[in-house]
């Protein structure tokens, strides 16, 4: 075990994995993801917090997770290399592992123009592949970017994305193979929704390899309603919503209802692609139909190891 | 083309200007007259709105080249020129406005903004191709910067929000990482791009205060000079 934490357990006993994001709310209120916590903790077998994601300001990360991981669940840690040069990041490692988190996920970040401070500056003193790389480092070599040595264990669970849909397309696998190479243990995907699309991908990352040394977890947004597919549809780059879903969803009586039907599906038929580990689902604002999505979908209950 | 320049709003220079009344505009024959925001023309058009709203013009005057040291002769020819105002309007790069400072104790004042360093991609339509970033990465990247070209700047391949050529902050802004990546194909590099690409030494950037060099970089001591 790299971490031991409760994700890695999951996936190493060869379980098909849930995990599900925690959205922190603006405000400094521990309750907020308390509640959240205690109302889908059952659902997942760990809880990613965003972090400032779309580079709106919310409550941070690291404390989230560490409120979660005081209820017992187990988190997901993002960082942002948007926000925080090396000596940051790397402190924030640390910082996690001293509260018991016990799984990163590494990101670049969402370009602040689409968040609530557009005039920010982006740091991006590393990348994504250097962030999963330089904790990767700490935890197997004990050593910091600069080569000082670290002064304690760090056992992390190492995540980090991909976007199956985004271009240029031929170039995503070698992509995802940097990032495997550079030590993520686990990978959540952008949101599917073309499943074809996303199996042909999947065909070339088990060709290249990359299933039997990283997991990959498929990512699932739920669609509430006509007006967010065709949101994400227009404006959410990486995102592709197929016009048919979008037609369904107009045709519907219970628009909800049938939105909950067609990501079960997707759910379904994502779950027989050989290759994917694990679903992580973003149902970010709307937290509370992740224990109904996993009970229709046959995922519940989760495993305890 | 090197500099990229581009006018502020006369308000902002209204609001620089303050109480001065007397005014002498001063513009530069290099970048900002291939730009069109410093030249000739610039200058005259910049001083009859100035007029109009109420300033002195006292002076209009066209530098060859503002970020060249101007030579004995052309500050004895400057200096008059300078002689009767409360402030000069400098049309050049912030360089050319460092440079007329050292010409005088007057308050001197930008009326552009300095861009970046780029390119006229085609007439009228500048595109930043340099971030100074102090350690030239071309070489490894086919000659497209990721710095530049990538709105994130990431050293290691496109983000999510690469699609169809197109970056996701403007649809209008080729993705850098395309760019690279296509050209890497051509070149048949396609290879380098699956190596992991080591940190940036941002200290050769911006974060040691001003950065100074010598160029040639002055020979070493001799060993025996050690010895001895």
């Amino acid at each position: 075990m790299k971490s031991g934490s409760n994700l890695e357990k999951v996936l190493e006993a060869g379980y098909f994995a849930v995990t599900a994001e925690i959205g922190p709310p603006k405000s400094a209120s521990a309750r907020v993801i308390e509640a959240k916590g205690e109302q889908i903790g059952h659902a997942a077998d760990a809880f990613n917090v965003t972090d400032h994601q779309t580079g709106v300001v919310r409550l941070c990360s690291l404390v989230a997770c560490t409120v979660l991981r005081r209820m017992g669940l187990d988190a997901v840690m993002q960082m942002l290399c948007r926000d925080a040069n090396r000596i940051r990041l790397q402190g924030d490692v640390l910082g996690a592992v001293a509260m018991d988190i016990r799984n990163i996920l590494c990101l670049s970040g969402d370009h602040v123009k689409f968040g609530n401070h557009p005039e920010a500056k982006g740091v991006f003193d590393i990348d994504s592949v250097q962030l999963v790389q330089a904790v990767r480092i700490m935890r197997d070599e004990r050593k910091f970017i600069c080569g000082e040595e670290v002064g304690s264990e760090v056992p992390l669970f190492i995540g980090a994305v991909e976007n199956p849909y985004a271009d240029p397309f031929e170039y995503r696998t070698a992509r995802l193979a940097k990032k495997v190479e550079a030590g993520a243990d686990f990978i959540q995907t952008q949101a599917v929704y073309d499943v074809p699309k996303f199996r042909r991908w999947m065909e070339e990352v088990c060709e290249a390899g990359l299933d039997r040394k990283t997991h990959i977890l498929a990512g699932i947004i739920p669609v509430k309603s006509v007006g967010m597919a065709r949101y994400m549809q227009k404006y959410v780059s990486g995102v592709e919503v197929p016009d048919e879903l979008v037609k369904r969803l107009e045709g519907a009586k219970d628009v909800k209802e049938e939105g909950i039907k067609a990501i079960i599906e997707i759910v379904q038929e994502v779950m027989e692609i050989p290759g994917v580990h694990g679903i992580h689902v973003q149902a970010v604002g709307w937290e509370e139909i992740v224990p109904e999505i996993m009970e229709r979908a046959g995922l519940l209950p989760r495993p305890v190891l | 083309m090197k500099s990229i320049t581009r006018q502020k709003k006369p308000e902002e220079i209204a609001r620089m200007l303050g109480t001065a009344k007397r005014v002498a505009v001063v513009g530069c024959g290099t970048c900002p007259a291939m730009a069109e925001t410093g030249g000739l023309r610039e200058v005259e058009e910049m001083a009859t709105l100035l007029g109009e709203k109420g300033w002195e013009i006292v002076s209009r005057t066209v530098l060859p080249v503002a970020c060249e040291p101007l030579s004995y002769e052309a500050r004895e020819e400057l200096t008059p020129l300078l002689e009767k105002a409360q402030a000069v309007l400098v049309m050049a790069c912030s360089l050319g406005v460092r440079m007329v400072s050292d010409y005088t104790d007057l308050p001197t004042l930008p009326a552009l903004d300095t861009l970046f360093i780029g390119r006229e991609a085609e007439p009228g339509f500048f595109m930043e191709e340099c971030a100074q970033c102090g350690e030239c990465l071309l070489g490894d990247y086919a000659g497209i910067c990721p710095i530049v070209h990538c709105a994130k700047g990431l050293f290691n391949g496109p983000c999510g929000g690469s699609v169809g050529g197109k970056c996701e902050v403007d649809p209008e802004l080729p993705c850098g990482w395309q760019l690279i990546h296509d050209r890497m194909k051509a070149l048949g590099r396609l290879g380098e791009l699956s190596l992991v690409r080591p940190y940036k030494d941002w200290s050769k950037s911006l974060s040691g205060g001003a950065r100074r060099a010598r160029i040639p970089v002055p020979p070493p001591e001799k060993a025996g000079d050690e010895e001895a």
